[in-house]
């Protein structure tokens, strides 16, 4: 596991709202996530939970409403500068098919950070190494299982060195005997104090790992807290129904 | 039979052809299609950024030229570039129409090579640009080192037909009226069989041409089999099950 000390930030979302056309998918969502601390977001399909996620990096800009990253507005500041602190783990891995497993970290290093071709490559071993896959590194991606791609795109998003990593359903791909060991990895960064933002669907995951738990529903956030909470004494009808039918 | 051979394969009309195709013709016909693929390419690539655009005044003059160039017959867009702009342009580039030529070949194969990877680049999937837009990268660095160069590998073998096309249509630029020196293939096999009234050298310039074009043809078989087959190299051992350290307070093992 990575042993090094993380900086982590924290997050904040205000009264954000997203409409694709008529179709409004974000109706006014508030969320904080403190340094350091790990949120998973639930709910079905379709309620915005990936939506909202993206808002964070900004891949998708939010009609209206406010992002803070560490207490600070970033709403409007560039979002390369957010993205680099900000890493995001997605549901098809999307490594670069062109690239070797190695070259996928070494890109972006070389490439948003400046970093010599030794350097770049040194971390990227280090990171590969981290997720137990250091003698991947010649492979192109496609000679790899689902969820070693999975483990070597959160390499590629750790080497970037971000305060905050965003997973949107980074198991639902995978085959089920390969799901556990990226949550154990996602698992191991939360412990040691990166801010994480997970969409998942994985409700063990949820509950073990994570402090707090938002529970959306047609574009908003309907019910919020720790896991016990959520998952034991659910408060409204539709977190109640929604427990029902995944657990 | 024997006038099938006169017909087709005299070998005196041939063997008068021959110098005449190998110093002048061969060496016209590669300078006009080479430098034609060249400049089309660099366009085509240019075409197929803008019409990706989100800006519509970037979409819409490369959807514009795109209809216009791949809808016209390539002899009178030749006709038109080579006699037109070369009457306007004399004071830059003489009266010389060689380079008109290569122009509007340019010109033609830039509408279709502008397709062919346009259609390449959006063949990739978008998760790739999501992805590499994620890492921070900009849309203009995600474009040049992570979207281009996979959808210009999947376009390889139409690429090298748009090559062999081009290499086939270079012969259209006779209707210039080219100097002696500045003939290609198929307009000095022409000539004397025009003179001689024998097909001949016709024949022995359909020759060259496909000792040009055929191992193009192979080279594009080639390619399609390699980008098939070539990705299917697997780790020796796709095993997923090694353990994952969780780390210092790791607060789960089973999920």
């Amino acid at each position: 596991m990575v042993t090094t000390a993380v900086r982590s930030s924290s997050v904040e979302l205000r009264d954000i709202h997203v409409s694709f056309g008529t179709l409004e998918v974000l109706r006014g969502v508030d969320l904080k996530v403190e340094s350091g601390r790990t949120t998973c977001v639930i709910g079905p399909s379709g309620s915005g939970k990936s939506t909202l996620l993206r808002c964070v990096n900004r891949l998708q800009e939010p009609d209206s409403g406010d992002l803070l990253l560490d207490g600070e507005s970033v709403i409007r500041s560039d979002p390369d500068a957010l993205r680099q602190r900000v890493g995001m783990v997605f549901q098809h891995f999307n490594l670069f098919g062109h690239r070797t497993v190695l070259d996928n970290i070494v890109l972006p290093l070389r490439s948003v950070k400046k970093l010599s071709k030794e350097e770049a490559a040194a971390i990227a071993r280090a990171r590969l190494a981290d997720v137990g896959l250091a003698d991947k590194a010649p492979y192109r991606p496609s000679a790899l299982s689902g969820g070693q791609q999975q483990r070597v795109a959160i390499a590629r998003a750790l080497a970037m060195d971000p305060e905050v990593m965003l997973f949107d359903e980074a198991t639902s791909a995978l085959d089920p005997e390969l799901v556990k060991g990226v949550l154990n990895l996602m698992a191991g960064l939360a412990s040691r104090g990166l801010t994480l933002i997970v969409v998942t669907h994985e409700m063990g995951f949820a509950r073990s790992v994570a402090d707090e738990v938002a529970f959306m529903d047609a574009g908003r956030i309907v019910e919020q807290g720790p896991p016990a909470q959520i998952f034991d004494e659910p408060q409204s009808p539709r977190l109640q129904r929604f427990l029902s039918q995944v657990l | 039979m024997d006038d099938f051979v006169n017909t087709f394969l005299n070998w005196d009309y041939i063997s008068q052809v021959l110098p005449d195709l190998l110093k002048t013709g061969l060496l016209n016909t590669l300078i006009l299609s080479v430098s034609s693929a060249l400049i089309g390419t660099v366009l085509g690539m240019l075409l197929a950024v803008m019409g990706l655009s989100t800006k519509w005044w970037l979409r819409w003059p490369a959807r514009v030229y795109t209809d216009i160039f791949r809808g016209l017959p390539a002899i009178l867009t030749i006709l038109l570039i080579g006699q037109g702009l070369g009457t306007l342009a004399r004071d830059v580039v003489g009266t010389n129409p060689y380079p008109m030529g290569i122009l509007a070949l340019s010109l033609i194969a830039a509408a279709y090579i502008g397709e062919i990877f346009r259609s390449g680049i959006q063949s990739v999937d978008k998760g790739q640009m999501e992805a590499s837009r994620a890492l921070g990268m900009s849309y203009t660095k995600s474009m040049l080192l992570v979207i281009i160069p996979q959808g210009v590998r999947r376009v390889l073998p139409a690429l090298v037909n748009q090559f062999i096309a081009l290499v086939k249509d270079s012969s259209l630029v006779y209707v210039l009226g080219l100097l002696s020196g500045q003939r290609e293939l198929f307009r000095i096999g022409q000539d004397l069989a025009a003179n001689t009234g024998n097909l001949s050298p016709l024949v022995a310039a359909g020759v060259f041409f496909l000792v040009i074009t055929v191992p193009l043809t192979h080279l594009v078989n080639y390619i399609d089999k390699k980008l098939r087959t070539g990705r299917k190299v697997r780790a020796d051992d796709p095993d997923d099950s090694d353990p994952v350290e969780i780390g210092p307070g790791g607060r789960v093992s089973t999920w």
